[in-house]
């Protein structure tokens, strides 16, 4: 038993003396290899190392060396001497209440953060595999139900904030998340219309919408939302600014979600349709029980991008005036005393954008590898 | 007696029942309820839209366009003042938009090139670096870059106190100065035998393409089209007597005068486009090399073919293959993102007319002239490059 477990003294030797020479293992024969296989290796190795060693070193020094953490009250002097040598962590320290919630009621702020972290943990029972059954949608629900209730209080002696008050990380989140759900339906229902064949008035009307919408920038369509809607309505009858966006971002991202779930719609093989239809099931039966459910489960991974997409899209909100995270940071500078640290303020922002996109675009590569595990042999 | 099935499916398919089970008919009844619906929306907001601006007497047509526009514009391809009417305001805008959009799509292409092709390269450290790239850019929003940035190049050093690059290179928060040639009547031979040159060069490829399809051997290509092109123009410029004055940028008062400039709005807006697409274009470009198999180099090294040839021949073509499509809504991204530009003042497009809007008060004209530029634009790129990959595409037979 114990000859299988560990092999004996004189087998090891054995495997040692079949191990490759020295120069070709280890470490120094993993630089050898990755670093320094050639003069031509060498020379980029040794150039890039060195502007990397410099750039990094000077970083450091500016963002942690001789970065000034925090300063009395609003005496910014400390920060204007150590301008360009030492970063002015002190503006995060001093208003990074303001970047993540705005305006929100200062001592009601803890209500926008328990939303945030709803979002996230929406976010995160989504993308676990154990909770893709119906019991997701209630989970989302309750969820969106409980945000709902947090930022608008009014009830369970909650105290009302107007939505005028909102901002920072919460309407980021919101603008992307209800992106995202109100355009998941409307992108099913354009791709299938795009995809019919039966029906030419429906597939020129999808068509149009889609390719309309993709054709231009979504800054136009905001603008469009901002100060053409409020002349589409009947006089009297005045919908909230941040709805009108969301309506936007709604609009703008169906139309290419659409094109995702078409390539998925594309990728299932005629003859599961022709199958279907063979068994004498209705178009919607064919289609919800059949075709989407494959179709979607390809396109997953794709839809994780055009989710990412649509979060970092949202920021051109600020453009017409809306105060999510990137305008609450460039608004926070605008004070005369804080005045010229906005590298630090969109730094600080950056990072946060890049925590956001980062995890949710490594979960999109894992899930693509775990998704085609069925499909390779 | 029932009739049997078949004879009933036989009547529907015909048309005979006028039922909701004839599938005929099922599709003509949903589209025309579509179809009456979305009328009966576009109706109801027409309706509104025209009580509205009765109501807030809001003048309609394109009549303002002949109006002086009064709106100053920081930089003009074509000459202008705000005397101009708001036509020539918005053409001055749309050529700003294809500048950084040209000039973002072309720098955007070698440095996204450079980048995916040092991803796939064996040297460890650059090919972490350069995914590394990668990552961060992709992962944080267009607009945050490009306010980071103009607050970097805001907060570069006053004229006075502007760094020097090189002999009339002059980088401060006003911009990039640099020296520019005067324009010399005699200039025109020179462009005339570039293009020249390059017509020269396009028929001798073709005929050099020919005569290898004839013969099997190919006349030397690389030398007389560089003559023609490159040595051409030098050629008839000395001939001409070596005719060029720069106009070098020099410090008067507290500003520069001369030289051209790279405004602090096209230098932010430029370099933030490219380095943005670059990293996506990085990831196409490694995709496509990719996606060719190394049996395909190894077969036309068997065939005898040099490096240069396999590259031209046997792996470009197929790598094109994968890259063009993605490539087409990177460059149309490019022109889309370019909008962004009204976010830190540069005139563009999306600026002048914003701004018109807000003068004149004429929304839905001025956002209008917005989204039919952009998809003119759009529709040009798309069909050039759909054109492009036909071109490239694998023929099948």
């Amino acid at each position: 038993m114990t000859s299988l477990s560990s092999p004996g003294p004189d087998l090891r030797t054995g495997a040692a003396d079949l191990l490759p020479p020295r120069s070709q293992r280890g470490v120094v024969g993993w630089m050898r290899e990755n670093l320094f296989s050639n003069w031509l290796n060498t020379a980029i190795t040794l150039l890039l190392a060195y502007f990397l060693v410099r750039w990094i070193s000077g970083f450091v020094d500016w963002a942690f060396v001789n970065a000034i953490w925090s300063v009395p009250g609003n005496n910014t002097t400390a920060c204007r001497e150590a301008r360009g040598i030492g970063a002015c962590w002190a503006l995060i320290n001093e208003k990074h209440r303001f970047i993540l919630f705005g305006t929100y009621t200062y001592e009601e702020q803890w209500r926008p953060l328990i939303a945030c972290a709803l979002f996230i943990a929406l976010y995160v029972v989504s993308a676990m595999k154990r909770f893709w059954n119906k019991w997701l949608m209630a989970i989302w629900a309750v969820g969106l139900v409980a945000i709902g209730v947090l930022m608008w209080g009014g009830v369970f002696g909650l105290t009302h904030v107007s939505q005028e008050r909102w901002g920072g990380l919460p309407i980021t989140l919101i603008l992307s998340t209800f992106g995202i759900v109100g355009a998941f339906p409307l992108a099913i229902l354009l791709a299938l219309g795009r995809r019919s064949t039966g029906m030419p008035a429906i597939k020129a009307l999808c068509v149009v919408f889609i390719e309309l919408i993709r054709g231009v920038p979504l800054i136009s369509i905001l603008f469009m939302a901002s100060v053409m809607f409020p002349l589409f309505l009947p006089d009297g009858l005045n919908i909230d600014k941040l709805l009108r966006a969301q309506v936007a971002i709604i609009l703008f991202a169906a139309a290419y979600l659409a094109e995702v779930i078409r390539g998925g719609l594309q990728a299932i093989p005629k003859g599961q349709g022709e199958a279907a239809d063979a068994l004498g099931l209705s178009y919607w039966n064919k289609t919800l029980f059949i075709i989407l459910p494959q179709a979607l489960r390809i396109v997953i991974p794709p839809m994780v991008n055009t989710f990412i997409g649509m979060f970092k899209d949202t920021s051109l909100v600020l453009i017409i005036g809306i105060y999510d995270i990137l305008n609450a940071a460039k608004t926070s500078i605008i004070e005369p005393a804080w005045q010229g640290f906005g590298v630090e303020a969109y730094i600080a922002v950056a990072t946060l954008y890049f925590f956001f996109c980062f995890a949710m675009s490594k979960y999109s590569q894992k899930l693509e590898v775990d998704l085609n595990r069925g499909m390779r042999r | 007696m029932a009739i049997s099935n078949t004879e009933r499916s036989r009547r529907s398919a015909q048309g005979g029942g006028f039922s909701l089970q004839n599938e005929a008919v099922r599709a003509i009844f949903w589209q025309v309820l579509v179809l009456g619906i979305v009328a009966l929306g576009i109706w109801y907001l027409v309706s509104n839209t025209i009580a509205n601006l009765e109501a807030r007497r809001i003048a309609t047509g394109f009549g303002f366009l002949g109006r002086e526009a009064g709106l100053p514009i920081g930089e003009a391809m074509i000459a202008y003042s705000p005397t101009d009417s708001y036509q020539r305001a918005l053409i001055v805008g749309l050529l700003n938009t294809l500048k950084v959009a040209v000039v973002g799509i072309v720098l955007a292409t070698i440095l996204g090139t450079v980048i995916g092709i040092a991803r796939l390269s064996k040297n460890w450290l650059l090919a972490k670096i350069a995914s590394a790239y990668v990552e961060v850019i992709r992962n944080t929003p267009l607009l945050l870059q490009l306010f980071l940035w103009y607050t970097l190049l805001q907060g570069l050093p006053g004229p006075r106190q502007a760094m020097k690059l090189g002999e009339g290179v002059f980088l401060s928060n006003r911009g990039i100065k640099v020296p520019w040639p005067v324009w010399d009547d005699l200039h025109v031979w020179v462009v005339g035998a570039l293009a020249a040159g390059i017509v020269g060069a396009w028929v001798y490829t073709r005929n050099a393409n020919a005569t290898q399809a004839r013969t099997g051997k190919r006349p030397p290509v690389l030398l007389p089209n560089l003559g023609m092109m490159v040595a051409l123009p030098i050629v008839v410029w000395l001939a001409l007597g070596a005719p060029l004055v720069w106009d070098v940028p020099a410090l008067r008062g507290f500003n520069f005068v001369g030289g051209a400039t790279l405004t602090p709005e096209f230098a932010a807006l430029t370099v933030g486009l490219v380095v943005y697409t670059a990293a996506f274009i990085a990831e196409i470009v490694r995709a496509g090399i990719l996606a060719v198999p190394k049996g395909q180099w190894e077969a036309a090294q068997a065939v005898g073919l040099h490096n240069n040839r396999i590259l031209n021949l046997v792996i470009l073509p197929q790598a094109l293959r994968v890259i063009i499509p993605p490539m087409t809504s990177q460059y149309l991204n490019v022109t889309k993102n370019s909008s962004l530009a009204v976010a830190i003042g540069y005139p563009d497009i999306v600026s002048v007319a914003n701004t018109t809007l807000n003068q004149t008060g004429q929304a839905i004209e001025g956002i209008a002239i917005i989204m039919a530029a952009y998809l003119t634009v759009s529709l040009s790129i798309s069909l050039f490059m759909n054109w492009y990959n036909k071109r490239i595409a694998l023929v099948e037979r």
